[in-house]
């Protein structure tokens, strides 16, 4: 605007010469016409300016309803997830692991043995021969804004047995605690040692370790209430206790106490770097079994019972590797336990009735690492060993209950392969030079594991 | 008094006995949310992100040093639409912090907030790793940081009402900032509008719907499914008849499967930054999107 009235001012300024008095008649009708210029464009300037003014009054409002109309368009704008029709839209998560295989090994299965170890029934071979093992059915849910619940049943039909189907977990959680407070009840994996907890669908070799079988009778799940703490710090410090029934392996039987069971476990960990990360933990189960019974076998161990004090006490530690963090290519899991049981009370054979008593002090762990070398491959290899020093008054009834060694420590290695076509789903191809008795058995096992529906995240 | 719960009564105390009036403390699952929400807290905020650009946020380890982080975040800022699924439920249930569980102000899916794409009509494994609720991929649409910045704007002053100006103040700061850039980065990507891509994963839906790209396929065979030798020779028979100007792949994926498709297929690669961190330019949200803009240019010439 500015630019034309000058332009203006210019042109009229450029009008050509005259005589003086037309001159001054001239200048005099530019005065007032320059004046009437400048009056009409000073009002427009004011009209425009006077525009703009509210212009941006109406665009700052504009500007906050069209913020308020965002946040209003953008909130229903997430896709709504579809509307309940019906009670179904509150069933639990559902998940299905199917885990079987083939399983051939060079020694009778039925002649099985853990010398020194009286052996839960659980905590045998897997069957020879094709097998779909055990399934796992797993429903779980919010049960409302104070409760979580799970409920993991496994389905197991042998050959040629009947069908059993039992209740491996059935727990509720409370995660809205405050101070850091967590707690568990009902049927759980106990939170000793590192595997313990973890199903066996997310093991990394298709059967336990030799001191899992030994101490745990495979893995440790009974009733009752577990306490956890986690300390309000940047390291990861958790505390934890378990009061439990006692019912089942190395607890059993059920005296006069109300808890056979109580436990005690402490984890820490943390990053070294990007890369690696770490966990190490410590727990003790104190059991006290009124009846635990041990599975006799085809050469020659009777079944016995014991009643007594079982005090188990584990160290585990497990550090896993991926380059920058990602193990999605390559990455490494190193894991190891240690187990010390200490024992004492009486042992009965049960076909004679004879009993002695009893203690012992025995030692067992394994040592294992798993490797995937590229997307979906992964291979594997562990030792475990076992050994037993056990003392009673009747030799002999030791013997019978197969707990003296005679001399022989049980060890065993292991190679594992594995292929994962996806995260739900993996074939297992294991080796075991197993030498739980003086003659080696060699057995080799081949699994699958798949996982239908919905699919928990696996803890570290 | 029983040895138990005098141990309770101690640990109970020194639970409650945290600092007072201390800096909001924000768990961040991808960088994208760790940068936005140190963007909008500056010094109000602690925050802590749970993954690098280095990490694939499908396949993150529940890692004791995240647990204990989640213990004591006020605030846990997520993708959610099932990105987390494989990890963040196991930080949830195990980090004993009742204020971070879903439906408590104290967690904020960012994918709840913003207009989710490619959501599967056919919800099946046999699909790969699909996401039901759609893709969660949204932090490569810059559209999709304004509204969630939006959000987490309130969140924070939600949790945190006594520096209620200064999140408020930051956030237009933030907001005309990032619409004048997203002004600026349209502008320079309109060259690349119409152009054919192929990307590794199916991660950048947001990133060709913003841009105007054509997607003519994948390396991944099915999502999540790693690229197969005889997929990638499908692949480029497809280029014969729709060539693409370029393939894309995050920083964090293998690099091989889109190399090999270049030097067959008569296209480049292009590396993408995918979250703050993921190239030495994405230093921060708006080196995210200037260096994505610059290397599609780049790429695309």
């Amino acid at each position: 605007m500015k630019r034309s009235v000058i332009a203006g001012g210019a042109a009229l300024a450029l009008c050509g010469p005259a005589s003086h008095a037309a001159q001054q008649e001239d200048l005099a009708g530019i005065r007032a016409q320059i004046q009437q210029l400048r009056n009409d464009y000073q009002k427009r300037i004011d009209e425009l300016e006077e525009r703009l003014a509210q212009a941006e009054a109406q665009a700052r409002s504009a500007q906050r309803s069209a913020r308020r109309a965002e946040q209003v368009a953008t909130a229903p704008a997430a896709v709504p997830p579809p509307a309940p029709k019906s009670a179904n839209a509150y069933n639990p998560a559902l998940s299905v692991i199917l885990m079987g295989g083939v399983n051939a090994y060079s020694r009778d299965p039925g002649t099985y043995a853990l010398p020194g170890f009286q052996l839960d029934s659980e905590a045998g071979l897997a069957e020879e021969g094709p097998t779909i093992g055990e399934s796992e059915l797993t429903f779980s849910a919010n049960v409302d804004d104070q409760y979580y619940g799970s409920l993991t049943t496994a389905i197991h039909s042998p050959a040629g047995g009947a069908t059993e189907v039992n209740i491996e977990e059935a727990y509720l959680e409370a995660p809205r605690l405050p101070a850091g407070l967590g707690v568990k009840f009902g049927r759980f994996y106990s939170g000793i040692g590192y595997l313990n907890s973890r199903h066996r669908h997310a093991w990394n070799f298709a059967d336990a370790p030799l001191a899992y079988r030994a101490f745990l009778g495979g893995q440790y799940g009974d009733d009752g209430v577990q306490i956890r703490w986690l300390a309000p710090t940047d390291r990861f410090i958790e505390l934890g206790g378990e009061l439990l029934r006692g019912a089942n392996f190395p607890g059993g039987g059920i005296g006069d106490s109300r808890f056979g069971a109580r436990s005690l476990f402490a984890h820490t960990g943390g990053d070294i770097g990007i890369s690696s990360s770490w966990r190490l933990g410590v727990s003790r189960l104190w059991s006290r079994p009124h009846a635990r019974e041990g599975m006799a076998n085809d050469a020659g161990v009777a079944a016995s019972s014991f009643a007594g004090d079982s005090n188990l006490t584990g160290v585990d530690f497990v550090w896993k590797w991926a380059p920058a963090g990602n193990p999605y290519a390559r990455n490494l899991v190193v894991q190891a336990e240690l187990f010390r049981r200490d024992e004492a009370g009486r042992v009965t054979v049960n076909d004679t009735g004879m009993s002695t008593a009893y203690d012992g002090i025995q030692y067992g762990g394994y040592a294992q690492a798993v490797y995937q070398f590229m997307p979906r491959w992964r291979i594997g290899a562990r030792y475990d060993w076992l050994s037993a020093d056990n003392h009673g008054a009747d030799p002999s009834v030791l013997t019978q209950a197969g707990l003296l060694d005679q001399g022989h420590k049980p060890s065993r290695y292991t190679l594992m392969m594995d292929f994962a076509n996806s995260e739900f789903s993996r074939l297992r191809l294991q080796y075991d030079q197993d030498r739980s008795l003086p003659r080696t058995d060699r057995q080799w096992l081949f699994q699958y594991v798949m996982s239908l529906g919905a699919h928990g995240a696996h803890a570290f | 008094m029983n040895p138990f719960l005098r141990w309770l009564v101690v640990i109970l105390a020194l639970s409650a006995a945290g600092p007072a009036a201390a800096k909001l403390r924000v768990f961040a699952c991808e960088p994208e949310w760790g940068a936005l929400a140190r963007t909008l807290g500056e010094e109000q905020v602690e925050v802590y992100t749970a993954t690098t650009a280095r990490q694939d946020p499908h396949h993150v380890q529940a890692r004791p040093s995240l647990i204990s982080r989640m213990r004591r975040a006020d605030l846990v800022v997520c993708t959610g639409a099932e990105l987390e699924i494989g990890w963040l439920p196991v930080l949830l249930r195990q980090g004993n912090n009742p204020r971070v569980q879903p439906g408590q102000p104290g967690y904020l899916a960012a994918a709840e907030h913003v207009r989710l794409l490619g959501i599967p009509t056919r919800v099946d494994r046999s699909e790969g790793d699909i996401h039901p609720y759609g893709n969660p991929h949204i932090q490569t649409d810059p559209h999709n940081i304004a509204r969630v910045a939006a959000v987490l704007t309130d969140r924070l002053v939600q949790l945190d009402p006594a520096h209620e100006t200064g999140y408020r103040q930051r956030y237009r700061h933030f907001a005309n900032r990032w619409q004048q850039a997203m002004a600026r980065w349209e502008l320079e990507a309109a060259p690349l509008r119409g152009g054919a891509v192929v990307t590794h994963h199916e991660g950048w839906v947001y990133l060709t719907h913003w841009l105007g790209l054509t997607v003519v396929g994948h390396l991944e065979p099915k999502p999540g499914v790693p690229p197969s030798g005889a997929h990638l020779a499908r692949l480029l028979q497809t280029l014969k008849t729709r060539p693409a100007k370029m393939v894309i792949r995050a920083a964090y994926q293998d690099p091989r499967p889109s190399r090999w498709l270049a030097s067959h297929g008569n296209t480049v690669t292009v590396t993408l930054p995918f979250t703050v961190g993921g190239t030495p330019g994405a230093k921060d949200l708006f080196g995210l999107y200037e260096d994505t803009v610059q290397r599609l240019l780049r790429a695309g010439r």
